[in-house]
């Protein structure tokens, strides 16, 4: 996968929309990104970090049961839920905590939907030594109860978002509203390919590592590369991550499986959705004809979000990726039927990914393989 | 040629005071509401006027201007409702300059946003999540309907890129008094902004108005030797509350007369401060 060009762009998609208070932050983070990643000491610390502290590399695993009444075809998960706080959210706030110790920051900001992205920028906020502000959704609170108590227990302030939506959306506003505040000093931790150049590239770049490893653990079994990758999009972190491990490989087709949501109501922004502009990137996003943000609905948490990261409506547009997309009910049924038949509860985000690969699986034939990114344990969602 | 934003920015001048820019949103709490403070704040003494155009994530506002936003999406205010309120205005009022975030704009169309908005009497547009980078498109479509559109410097940004920001600018430059979004809860730092004005005075001829928290006479009276204008939003907002109609127009010509005071720089505004 490419760098983004000068100003941020993939293609037509990405970009740097943004109040003027905020460009400087984000010109200072584009030269810190450079200057870390040219530097061999950067990348060796979080490897270190990542072995040792996350437990990578993460396992990939093949399914024994769930396909085996309609495929033979492998069908491999890579075991991103065996990470550390139970997800891929950690290998990319484990980058940037050491980007902010870097750059001298004291503090780190985050946002956070499902509270994942909270957890683990609190884990690293406490491993480090930096105070974390979380911002979550005034309903995201309510319904993920778990992982505010979590955040809490590790030290972070957990700030109640309370205006529009009260979920995902509202709480990334308030972060940027409050970095826009305390620039000087606070590091602000995305946590998806999302928002402002060069955001959306950062975080790939942290999230490559899973489709890295993956690629060299299915070689390195199969002898051969998968037909399919399967990933979740929400804003569309471990897709990406997955993904870049086999850009280069045109024989492997890329999936992303989008929140198809319920009654109408969803939160796929590739495939419902129209290019438009928040925070801070030109992508797909859920709007009215107006341009106003719409409320999104999925049950998976992680996914319940009206935007998309800007490299993947790139992907959709040249065609490297196509995006699908999983009911609730679908997403459900696999979660339940995943944990019966392998022993493992998924994500719900993941289940939406678990559900389409039983679909692909079906339609597939002997000498294929299936690869999806299983990028989170369902511990949190056992409570709903 | 000299653009409406320029000229009232060269009248307040000629008359020996900053030049007053309060800002309203459309449609909070109803449009009928919008078109008195417009017709009062004009006859008060506005030079010009900021139109808020309301949006569902205004990344740059604080939480008085986000929930007016919000009131008026909520009695369904649209961007065409708010050029329409233009066109019924433009002719009695100060110059109105929309405000407006990027995306409603794309999606009605650059251009046809600028030959709509210069149909119905607006003076020009500031989109405050629309940086320098991005901004030549809607620059351009702008101009091309003699339109203009203010660039805003933060106290974040360097010499250097308030020079290139200065020179795109058309109209005036948006000084921001300090870090953050908008809202009158937090003073501005006036020490680092004279500085910034000072600096900024090096850089361009163009009018300098200076807006983001700014809701007190003294801090008007402070600053008006070193700017030529004043922006005033969420503290007038917060005047005018709930209050609707006339009752609305009343508290804000209450609470904008001294603020305008404050700004002339002749013995009557400094005795009024």
């Amino acid at each position: 996968m490419k760098k983004p060009d000068a100003r941020g762009y993939f293609g037509e998609f990405g970009g740097r929309f943004v109040p003027e208070v905020l460009v400087g932050a984000l010109d200072e983070l584009e030269r810190a990104i450079e200057s870390a990643f040219a530097d061999p000491a950067y990348w060796d610390e979080y490897h270190a970090v990542l072995r040792d502290f996350v437990g990578r590399p993460s396992p990939i695993y093949r399914c024994e049961r769930y396909v085996a009444d309609v495929s033979a075809v492998p069908l491999l998960m890579k075991r991103e839920d065996t990470n550390h706080t139970g997800a891929h959210k950690i290998n990319n706030t484990v980058g940037q905590a050491l980007l902010a110790r870097r750059m001298g920051k004291r503090r780190l900001l985050a946002e956070t939907g499902a509270g994942q992205h909270g957890v683990a920028t609190a884990t690293v906020g406490a491993k480090f030594g930096l105070p974390v502000d979380v911002y979550m959704g005034a309903r995201d609170v309510e319904r993920q109860a778990l992982n505010v108590h979590v955040m809490r227990l590790l030290g972070a302030s957990v700030h109640s978002v309370t205006s529009g939506t009260q979920t995902l959306k509202d709480a990334t506003n308030e972060a940027f509203r409050v970095w826009a505040e305390r620039v000087e000093d606070t590091f602000y931790v995305i946590g998806s390919v999302v928002g402002a150049h060069p955001y959306p590239y950062l975080v790939r770049e942290l999230q490559k590592i899973v489709g890295v490893e993956a690629r060299r653990q299915v070689l390195d079994r199969y002898r051969r590369l998968p037909s399919d990758v399967v990933a979740c999009v929400g804003g569309g972190s471990n897709a990406i991550g997955i993904f870049a491990g086999f850009a280069d490989d045109p024989q492997v087709k890329l999936w992303g499986v989008e929140a198809g949501g319920e009654g109408g109501k969803s939160a796929a922004s590739l495939g419902a959705g129209t290019i438009g502009v928040l925070h801070g990137s030109r992508s797909y996003l859920l709007q009215s004809a107006d341009g106003q943000v719409l409320p999104t609905h999925s049950i998976g948490a992680g996914l319940d979000y009206p935007g998309v990261g800007p490299e993947h409506a790139f992907l959709k547009e040249s065609g490297r990726a196509a995006y699908v997309s999983v009911t609730d009910a679908q997403a459900l049924e696999a979660f339940g039927a995943f944990a019966r038949s392998e022993g493992i509860v998924p994500a719900l985000e993941s289940a939406h990914a678990i559900a389409f690969a039983r679909k692909l699986a079906a339609e597939r034939r002997a000498g294929d393989l299936i690869l999806v990114n299983l990028s989170g344990r369902g511990d949190k969602d056992l409570a709903r | 040629m000299i653009g409406r934003l320029a000229a009232a920015f060269e009248r307040a001048k000629r008359e020996a005071r900053v030049a007053f820019v309060p800002y309203v949103m459309a449609g909070d709490p109803d449009l009928s509401t919008t078109q008195a403070l417009l017709a009062e704040l004009s006859a008060t003494g506005a030079d010009l006027i900021e139109l808020g155009v309301p949006y569902s994530d205004p990344l740059a506002d604080g939480p008085t201007i986000a929930s007016a936003g919000a009131r008026a999406l909520a009695n369904g205010t649209r961007l065409t409702d708010v050029l329409a309120l233009v066109r019924e205005c433009s002719a009695f009022c100060a110059p109105l300059l929309l405000f407006t975030y990027f995306n409603p704009v794309y999606q009605f169309g650059l251009e046809r946003f600028a030959r709509e908005a210069a149909g119905a009497g607006a003076a020009g547009a500031i989109v405050p999540d629309c940086a320098l980078e991005e901004s030549p498109a809607l620059r351009e479509a702008l101009r091309e309907r003699e339109l203009e559109m203010p660039l805003l410097v933060a106290p974040s940004t360097t010499r250097e890129r308030a020079a290139r920001i200065a020179a795109a600018a058309t109209g005036f430059v948006y000084v921001v008094s300090r870090l953050g979004v908008t809202g009158a809860g937090q003073r501005p730092d006036l020490a680092p902004l004279r500085a910034q004005l000072v600096m900024l005075r090096e850089l361009t001829d163009k009018p300098l108005a200076v807006g983001f928290g700014l809701s007190r006479a003294a801090e008007i009276g402070e600053i008006a030797p070193l700017c030529d204008g004043v922006v005033v939003g969420s503290a007038l907002i917060d005047a005018y509350g709930d209050s609707g109609g006339a009752q609305a127009a009343r508290r804000v010509t209450e609470f904008v007369t001294p603020l305008i005071a404050a700004g002339r720089r002749d013995s009557a505004g400094r005795q009024a401060n």
